[in-house]
């Protein structure tokens, strides 16, 4: 208990360091992966070849080499930038390619007669896709995202060894404080349990309102 | 696949998704290019750059991270199947103590990041940092495999477990002769994609010191002799990393593929026949889709 009272401060830091990447890098990652989730389902060869390489590499990719890439990499070519920003950056680009994904999937859940009515409408494919097939796709996809961005929130932990403050980083401070190293790791666990299990509140909600009704 | 969301194009409309393809394909190109005209500008393609990795040393010294990150992978593999495995048994049984034990284990490994639980056995038990890498690994994708066993157990026909334990199969036999094999055969694919999760995350070695690949890529990437060849390292190290984890999530798309052509498979997912027909199992109501 000591460990987390004497250094209230630090763990708060920690922790509003771990919700602020988890929180850019969601949005960042949720506007790609639209982005990149309609490319692969236009009309347009070269931007669905785009698309499915997107996903395919950063889907592979393990996340410490990207990591490794953006903050250590992208310096070399002058590109010097706040490592937050790098790590928002890497962890919102890998992200991006699993929502993608959960959203093409989505997409195909749309009963095929919809498109069909809006195309018998004369809309064309930004409108098919926007007005009438995205928006019942998104009430399927609720799930998926929401555990998409949970493993997001955990990913964020490794940006803590890439000089970003964030909880699990504050482990290396307190060891050196000489505080009792198991405990502060359990202080930590419970604050990614608190970030994960209020991401997983906030997605209930949202699925209990829109979700599709089973 | 994808619902129809555009018209089959005609004339006009090939000419014009002709023209967007063109200015797509122009602007990426355009990237591409600037990435390499930077890549030129910060002098990444010069000699002093590249001549290291002909080398032996060098090409030792790469090999032999990429054969620690096989052997972290090989290692935690087949100890996540076999914690799977074991968590998964503890999920299903009849004792009620075991079922919440191995409850609260799955899903607390399962919410925790893979790093914490390295970093924790690494830091706290002071453990080498193979064993602290094999043992996060293991403890996180175990949780994850074992809720894959479950549920593909779960997914089983009932039938199929009734039809054994009135044969006079004891339980454990039911299990192992006849839901597993069934379970396995349907959850292939999904093990093996959560393979590669494993695979991906070897990486996090590099984070505790383990000398895998990305560590021999730093140490070269370091080397002042060699003029910092960052960028090279990266070229080298991402095509071959990237190209295993696609390897393995080939192999579980091919298996999924192969799956549903599989007559075995596709016998299972047979719904009840219609109501009226004469077929044994008729006028039952369907089975609700289980989890």
């Amino acid at each position: 208990m000591n460990v987390l009272l004497d250094n209230f401060s630090l763990y708060g830091k920690g922790l509003l360091g771990t919700v602020e990447l988890t929180v850019y890098a969601s949005l960042l990652a949720l506007a790609l992966g639209l982005v990149m989730a309609g490319f692969r389902v236009a009309p347009v060869a070269s931007l669905r070849v785009f698309g499915t390489v997107w996903v395919a590499v950063l889907r592979n990719t393990p996340l410490t080499l990207l990591f490794f890439a953006v903050v250590l990499g992208l310096p070399r070519f002058g590109l010097v930038l706040p490592f937050t920003l790098f790590a928002v950056l890497a962890l919102g680009c890998y992200t991006s390619a699993f929502i993608c994904e959960a959203v093409r999937s989505g997409i195909n859940t749309v009963p095929k007669g919809q498109g069909e009515a809006a195309r018998s409408l004369g809309m064309i494919f930004p409108q098919t896709l926007g007005d009438v097939v995205l928006p019942q796709a998104f009430r399927s996809v609720i799930p998926p995202i929401g555990s998409t961005l949970i493993a997001l929130a955990k990913n964020s932990a490794i940006a803590g060894s890439f000089s970003v403050v964030e909880l699990l980083g504050t482990y290396k401070t307190l060891n050196e404080l000489g505080y009792s190293i198991v405990w502060s790791f359990i202080w930590i666990a419970v604050g990614y349990l608190l970030v994960t299990l209020t991401i997983s509140a906030v997605f209930n909600v949202l699925e209990k309102r829109w979700g599709v009704a089973r | 696949m994808t619902t129809a969301l555009y018209d089959v194009p005609g004339p006009h409309a090939r000419s014009r998704h002709r023209l967007y393809g063109i200015a797509a394909t122009a602007a990426l190109l355009a990237l591409v290019g600037w990435v390499l005209y930077l890549l030129f500008d910060t002098g990444q393609f010069t000699a002093a750059k590249w001549t290291p990795f002909l080398y032996k040393g060098i090409q030792e010294l790469l090999l032999k991270g990429l054969g620690n990150t096989l052997k972290a992978f090989a290692y935690a593999a087949v100890l996540s199947l076999a914690l799977g495995a074991v968590l998964a048994a503890g999920r299903l049984s009849d004792h009620r103590a075991v079922r919440w034990v191995c409850t609260l284990l799955v899903e607390f490994f399962r919410a925790m990041p893979v790093l914490v639980m390295i970093f924790f056995v690494y830091v706290a038990l002071q453990a080498e940092p193979l064993v602290a890498l094999v043992s996060g690994l293991t403890l996180y994708n175990g949780s994850v495999l074992a809720e894959v066993f479950r549920t593909g157990v779960k997914a089983v026909e009932r039938g199929q477990g009734e039809a054994a334990r009135a044969l006079g199969m004891r339980k454990t036999q039911v299990m192992t002769h006849v839901l597993v094999p069934q379970a396995v055969r349907a959850m292939l694919p999904t093990i093996i994609s959560q393979l590669v999760v494993a695979l991906k995350d070897t990486s996090l070695g590099f984070l505790i010191t383990y000398e895998e690949f990305l560590h021999a890529g730093k140490l070269i990437a370091s080397n002042l002799d060699y003029d910092l060849p960052f960028i090279p390292v990266v070229m080298i190290i991402s095509p071959i990393y990237i190209g295993l984890c696609m390897l393995l999530s080939a192999l579980a798309t091919w298996v999924s593929r192969r799956q549903r052509r599989n007559p075995k498979v596709e016998a299972a997912e047979v719904g009840p026949p219609e109501p009226g027909t004469l077929l044994p199992g008729a006028g039952q109501h369907p089975v609700p889709p289980r989890e």
